[in-house]
């Protein structure tokens, strides 16, 4: 009965309270897009969004979800899948870039996802990265996804340096949404989107952090939530603060052999700032989904053991 | 989904399941219309977190720019150079027929006429925007009466005229007035022609070279005072030679000023141009290729006799004459059969010859900035077509002005 007042969130959430963590290989780009595309699909059938209840997503940018992004246009033009109460949270967006800018997040989230779906343009949300006051957008971000009660599904990418979001090597892994200065490495990187003029890449970027990203929904933090419901009913102030930027599950899309070192380093090594995504390490309930080519730095043992899982 | 726009409460059509032509190439992406005006729906969605109120399928449509024709003498029994009582009815008749043609914006043209006319004519046409009623006026083509005898054409000799004696204040006295004149087609070769250039050009009117027999330097000296196009290149003017290749030169002419563009007229009809014509001209200047009509009042009719300005011409087929002569005298022409046969003859993308319709002329006259492209907070006004350039509907404004009927009538 208690399960009822506090809402079907915590009972779905109650059942996935096991932590495991998978890497399910596909054997090529299309194949690994198709399968994360297909389980972003089902996740939201499964929950059956309606109104005022609506499935989250933390959605990626750059060329590794391009295929899943193409595959979930499939099938909502097939009918299958509605976004209509679908949230949506950006993980990051250059800073100073104009929003119409070819190479801006907005652009690539209008072109490659929006203008092909269903979701209501309130529900979608990205960093502004020409808001007067950054660090006010930052913490706006963070509350609206709190508003929104937290993340149900965050689909991330890795870049070649390790890093999650905009959190470049050396990213404090408690970190919250934020100003970055971006890598060498990343600005390099991403120079062939600005005709190869390094002068034209912009240098920082508003990311949300690797902190944001980790929280998770635990048994501790349940009992935590149940106690904060229960003392609301009540109307006593336990002085417990309930914290929802929790991020229910996590999958990240890693395809392509310039990002085998980077997979190798976040899985086989130890959780280290200088490869944030080794952070996920950490977390409950996170997949690795990647094609052949970006498990060419991985030993083979480890292949083997996750493809027998899988 | 609930749309709150911030911006307008307009309604917006959004058409789905198209190819528009945008940036030279024909992309498959959604057409999105709000006010008579392309809307952004990039900006649309992040700025006003709006969305479509309306969503139509094209049914896998090309949608084009609508057709703009900078040279048509009339059509449908109506001749823009006879002073008739029901001249205003006629201008009207014609400029809703061409809906059907793709036309959605055109000047309407008066060949060489006596003064008298022009001071009758002029003073009841006026600019004005396209809607259901008919496609838009930008303007009227005064393609003479300051034109050469030797290359008249169809053009009454009678009432041909110099302004060596006064040059400009000459050509103000014959028409009256230029208010709504946007093209004047003169002879260069003609004393003090600069001089009415560049009065012309001061007003924004466009200078077009044509029934003349200038030859290249004098052409190019027309440009540098101003001119910037060239009436039915060919026809009417000095047969390209390679020692003097008379106006036909300004295609590859190292002497037109920089940033400036000259701009010729071709009839595409079949019968004006040999295709090797045609072919040899687009590919010497490809972006200065402007479709045109130069549609007389047969256009529309059954063959046989029908008037040009103080002419009589017969029509047989898609011939037309001066009657009992083989002086082409107009065509009767459509202008989506201007652009089909443009493409078949030249070979080109479809691209191409939708834009030699509708973004050239729009740059001619220097209205690309709202007419010619389907460009975001461009006018609305678009063509539905099918592959094989037939036109299937037109819009003026966002509205539809015109549908095919399905029936096949």
């Amino acid at each position: 009965m208690l399960m009822q007042v506090i809402g079907f969130k915590f009972v779905l959430s109650y059942k996935f309270l096991t932590a495991i963590m998978r890497l399910v290989i596909l054997e090529d780009y299309d194949q690994a897009s198709e399968w994360a595309a297909k389980y972003i699909c089902n996740r939201i059938i499964q929950f059956k969004p309606s109104q005022g209840r609506y499935f989250t997503l933390g959605l990626p940018t750059g060329s590794t979800p391009l295929g899943c992004y193409k595959k979930l246009i499939e099938y909502h033009k097939n009918g299958d899948l509605s976004f209509k109460y679908v949230k949506t949270f950006n993980m990051d967006e250059y800073v100073g870039l104009p929003r119409n800018h070819p190479e801006s997040y907005h652009s690539y989230m209008w072109n490659n996802f929006f203008k092909h779906i269903d979701i209501d343009p309130n529900n979608a949300h990205i960093l502004d990265g020409n808001a007067p006051d950054l660090q006010a957008e930052c913490d706006a971000f963070e509350k609206k996804i709190e508003e929104a009660g937290g993340i149900d599904l965050f689909v991330g990418g890795i870049g070649p340096d390790g890093h999650i979001a905009f959190n470049e090597p050396g990213s404090s892994l408690s970190s919250r949404t934020r100003l970055k200065t971006l890598a060498m490495d990343t600005i390099l990187a991403n120079a062939k989107y600005f005709d190869g003029d390094l002068s034209k890449v912009p240098t920082m970027a508003l990311t949300v952090g690797v902190g944001t990203v980790m929280d998770a929904r635990e048994v501790r933090t349940y009992l935590v939530l149940v106690a904060c419901v229960f003392s609301r009913l009540v109307g006593v102030d336990t002085g417990i603060e309930s914290k929802e930027t929790f991020v229910l599950q996590v999958m990240i899309l890693i395809t392509g052999a310039h990002k085998a070192f980077a997979l190798y380093k976040a899985i086989e090594e130890g959780v280290n700032h200088m490869w944030t995504v080794s952070a996920f390490q950490q977390h409950p309930r996170t997949i690795f989904v990647c094609d052949e080519d970006a498990t060419l730095e991985l030993r083979v043992k480890t292949v083997k053991y996750f493809k027998g899982e899988h | 989904m609930p749309s709150n726009k911030s911006v307008s409460d307009a309604p917006i059509v959004q058409f789905t399941n198209c190819r528009i032509l945008r940036d030279h190439q024909l992309q498959r992406e959604d057409l999105w219309v709000r006010e008579g005006k392309i809307l952004n729906p990039e900006k649309l969605f992040f700025d006003e977190k709006g969305s479509a109120d309306v969503q139509l399928d094209c049914k896998d449509s090309i949608i084009a720019p609508g057709f703009i024709d900078v040279q048509i003498n009339g059509g449908f029994g109506v001749d823009f150079s006879l002073a008739t009582d029901d001249f205003k009815s006629g201008i009207d008749l014609v400029s809703q027929k061409i809906l059907s043609h793709g036309v959605t914006s055109f000047c309407p043209t008066l060949v060489t006429s006596p003064s008298s006319v022009y001071h009758q004519v002029l003073p009841q046409i006026s600019v004005r925007n396209g809607g259901t009623h008919g496609a838009g006026i930008l303007g009227v083509h005064l393609e003479g009466p300051f034109i050469s005898k030797e290359k008249k054409g169809a053009h009454p000799e009678h009432c041909l005229r110099t302004f060596e004696a006064g040059a400009f204040q000459d050509l103000l006295a014959t028409y009256g007035s230029l208010d709504c004149v946007q093209i004047v087609t003169l002879a260069p070769e003609m004393r003090r022609s600069s001089e009415v250039i560049r009065e012309l050009t001061k007003r924004g009117i466009c200078v077009s070279l044509g029934h003349s027999v200038a030859n290249l330097s004098q052409a190019e000296e027309a440009v540098q005072h101003g001119a910037t196009f060239i009436t039915h290149l060919f026809n009417a003017m000095l047969p390209f030679h390679h020692r003097d290749p008379g106006i036909v030169g300004l295609l590859t002419s190292d002497r037109i000023p920089a940033g400036r563009r000259v701009f010729y007229g071709m009839i595409s009809d079949g019968i004006h141009t040999n295709p090797a014509a045609l072919r040899i001209a687009h590919r010497a200047h490809p972006k200065g290729l402007v479709l045109v009509t130069d549609a007389i009042a047969g256009m529309g009719l059954a063959p046989g006799r029908h008037t040009l300005g103080q002419q009589v011409v017969e029509i047989d087929g898609l011939n037309t004459y001066i009657a009992g002569t083989k002086t082409l005298s107009g065509s009767v022409a459509t202008m989506d059969t201007c652009v089909r046969h443009f493409q078949e003859a030249i070979g080109c993308s479809v691209e191409t010859a939708l834009e030699a319709a509708s973004l050239h002329p729009a740059q001619l006259l220097g209205i690309e900035h709202k007419k010619g492209t389907l460009n975001y907070d461009s006018d609305a006004d678009f063509l539905m077509l099918n592959d094989s350039l037939y036109v299937q509907a037109t819009y003026i404004a966002g509205e539809e002005v015109w549908r095919q009927d399905v029936s096949g009538m």
